[in-house]
């Protein structure tokens, strides 16, 4: 998918010959980006863990040990144990995979709804155009936040509920986005070309358009999951989101809060460090991918 | 330009108006009888029979809707099951408290951004630009409820500076003040050093450089004041984030404001209240939208005579 947004984009921008294929100069030139790579492999080593962390940590993230209740970090527990004697570090390594699944499902949600929303509207135009972008603004006067917490108030608080608001607020960027790609490149040769071929409107749109427009929106999509996570793990924070009992960082945080008061310092520490590791981690691989799929900054 | 304003005020209406459809509807999308919703769990049926007919619950939506809007234009947003009070003095006195945050914050985070940005700008790809904007991402990147958590316990709990809770005196301001605008800081500077590298390439910055003005003058004067423009409107943006991340800090800090209201409105299902202060979030947004606007044209002379 990268390698044909690539190619489309730099037709799109009608840039001269190369020696490299443009995925090869695309690699070239996010090698050089050496934050966007230390972050990826970040993200890489730490969802890899948590993934093998059932099968490897001799703790589980909800085994209880109340001969070890409050315990700062030491070699058997690295992170220190929770009120109930449960291994942090094995409940920070859950908090990564619930991050996961609540970022990647919540913005691809969005993302889809929004594509589509963004291209329908691009494409055809008049009234279509104008009810989409009214909604996308009336959507976009909100903060995200507030828009989650209102659907949360309807919905009721739970996991499923938290990735629909998150997704709910991921629509409307990713509507602008793909509409303003597609209202340029609706516009050129090449689409020109395909229609006086006779390509049908559906075939247009996504075997022509839309993969010009990929490069945009995988950049926003990489940003999109670090917002996601913050929200929902501000969301679970609240209380308005996963069961207080659930190894979730913004979970971990509200329960650590009390224990932070008597200055038991790694009870908040060490969620919120991941959280933000994390949330850095996806904004600089946005950055990134952004700068390397921007042949105009170079 | 006021023929400009008039039109943004206007374009409004059809937003209000399906804010305000929201807003109504949001008791109805609930599951359950709205009547009961609003008396409460431990109602009577005479109770909810009360209330049912109080607010016209057994009349159409659509006559129901009319009455809501009449209610709102009388300034009766309702009575708050919790505590019994009308609900337009709990938002008063929650509002101040939110209002002082939010621009308190706004203040400091808006010129502090404008520095490290013009600063990162002039020093591109020097040491000094990779410092500011490192901790720009990492402004962005930080969870809010967690830099309050951080700041509290070093600055209240071990040095006992400042309190952990409430709002009463002018200095318990400043911890959840930087809590909630480091994330606008950071958006800020980031914006301002686009903007201002974005100006400088212009030709009117390499005449003013040409004719020998100081580079101080060429940055602060020609180039900031032109790189303003767009900064201006993502000051208004910034506020409405401000609003809405103080809903998080209030909670870190015990702060009572709007954001405490709406969530201990939630908990306790009293949805006049939950109802209410959606209604007053909305129209804020759409007010600093539209100041917004009306400001940008103000200082952009393409639109105003557009």
């Amino acid at each position: 998918m990268a390698r044909q947004g690539e190619i489309a984009m730099d037709n799109a921008y009608g840039s001269g010959e190369k020696a490299q294929s443009p995925f090869g100069e695309f690699c070239t030139r996010l090698g050089r980006r050496r934050a966007a790579l230390c972050a990826g492999f970040f993200l890489l080593v730490m969802y890899g863990l948590a993934f093998l962390a059932p099968a490897t940590l001799p703790f589980g993230p909800n085994d209880f040990d109340y001969m070890n209740v409050l315990q700062t970090p030491s070699l058997a527990h690295w992170a220190g144990t929770d009120e109930f004697g449960r291994d942090i570090f094995a409940r920070l390594l859950n908090g990564a995979k619930l991050s996961l699944l609540i970022g990647f499902t919540s913005v691809s949600i969005g993302a889809i709804i929004g594509i589509l929303a963004g291209l329908l509207a691009g494409y055809y135009g008049g009234l279509l155009d104008a009810l989409t972008m009214r909604i996308a603004d009336v959507l976009f006067a909100f903060p995200g936040i507030l828009l989650a917490i209102g659907i949360i108030a309807i919905l009721g608080p739970g996991l499923a509920n938290v990735i629909i608001a998150v997704a709910v607020f991921s629509i409307p960027a990713f509507a602008r986005i793909v509409r303003s790609q597609t209202l340029s490149i609706k516009e050129t040769t090449y689409v020109e070309a395909a229609r006086a071929a006779g390509a049908s409107d559906v075939v247009l749109m996504f075997r022509h358009i839309l993969p010009g427009a990929l490069g945009a929106v995988i950049v926003y999509f990489t940003m999109r999951i670090g917002t996601a996570i913050l929200t929902a793990t501000s969301l679970s924070f609240l209380g308005l989101g996963v069961e207080p009992s659930v190894a979730e960082w913004g979970a971990m945080l509200s329960t650590g809060r009390d224990y932070m008061m008597a200055g038991e310092w790694h009870l908040t520490l060490f969620p919120g460090l991941a959280i933000f590791i994390t949330v850095l981690s996806f904004n600089t691989l946005g950055d990134g991918l952004h700068d390397a799929l921007d042949p105009k900054l170079e | 330009m006021f023929k400009y304003s008039l039109r943004r005020l206007f374009a409004l209406v059809p937003v209000l108006f399906v804010i305000s459809i929201l807003v109504f509807l949001f008791v109805h999308l609930l599951p359950g009888d709205p009547a009961r919703l609003l008396a409460g769990d431990n109602a009577t049926l005479e109770e909810v029979e009360t209330v049912r007919r109080a607010l016209n619950l057994d009349q159409p939506l659509y006559r129901q809707y009319f009455d809501f809007i009449g209610h709102i234009a009388n300034g009766n947003l309702g009575t708050s099951l919790r505590t019994g009070e009308p609900v337009t003095t709990m938002i008063a006195r929650a509002f101040m408290p939110t209002t002082w945050l939010a621009l308190s914050s706004l203040g400091w985070s808006v010129l502090f951004g404008l520095g490290v940005g013009v600063v990162s700008a002039t020093r591109r790809g020097r040491l000094g630009d990779y410092i500011g904007m490192f901790a720009a991402v990492s402004g962005i990147s930080v969870p809010p409820f967690w830099l309050g958590l951080l700041l509290m316990s070093v600055f209240s709990v071990k040095l006992g500076w400042f309190g952990t809770s409430g709002f009463d005196k002018p200095s318990d301001l400043i911890l959840p003040s930087i809590t909630l605008g480091a994330g606008v800081a950071a958006v800020m500077a980031r914006f301002t050093r686009s903007a201002v590298i974005g100006v400088c390439l212009e030709d009117y910055i390499r005449t003013a450089r040409a004719k020998g003005l100081k580079e101080k003058i060429v940055i602060w004067k020609h180039a900031l004041r032109n790189a303003l423009i767009p900064v201006v409107t993502m000051v208004g943006l910034q506020f409405g984030f401000l609003l809405g991340g103080s809903i998080v800090i209030e909670r870190v800090f015990r702060w009572p404001g709007m954001g405490q209201l709406l969530l201990d409105a939630i908990a306790f299902r009293d949805y006049a209240v939950v109802q209410a202060e959606i209604l007053i979030f909305s129209a804020e947004f759409l007010l600093i939208n539209l100041t917004v606007d009306v400001l940008y044209g103000l200082i952009n002379p393409k639109i105003r005579y557009g």
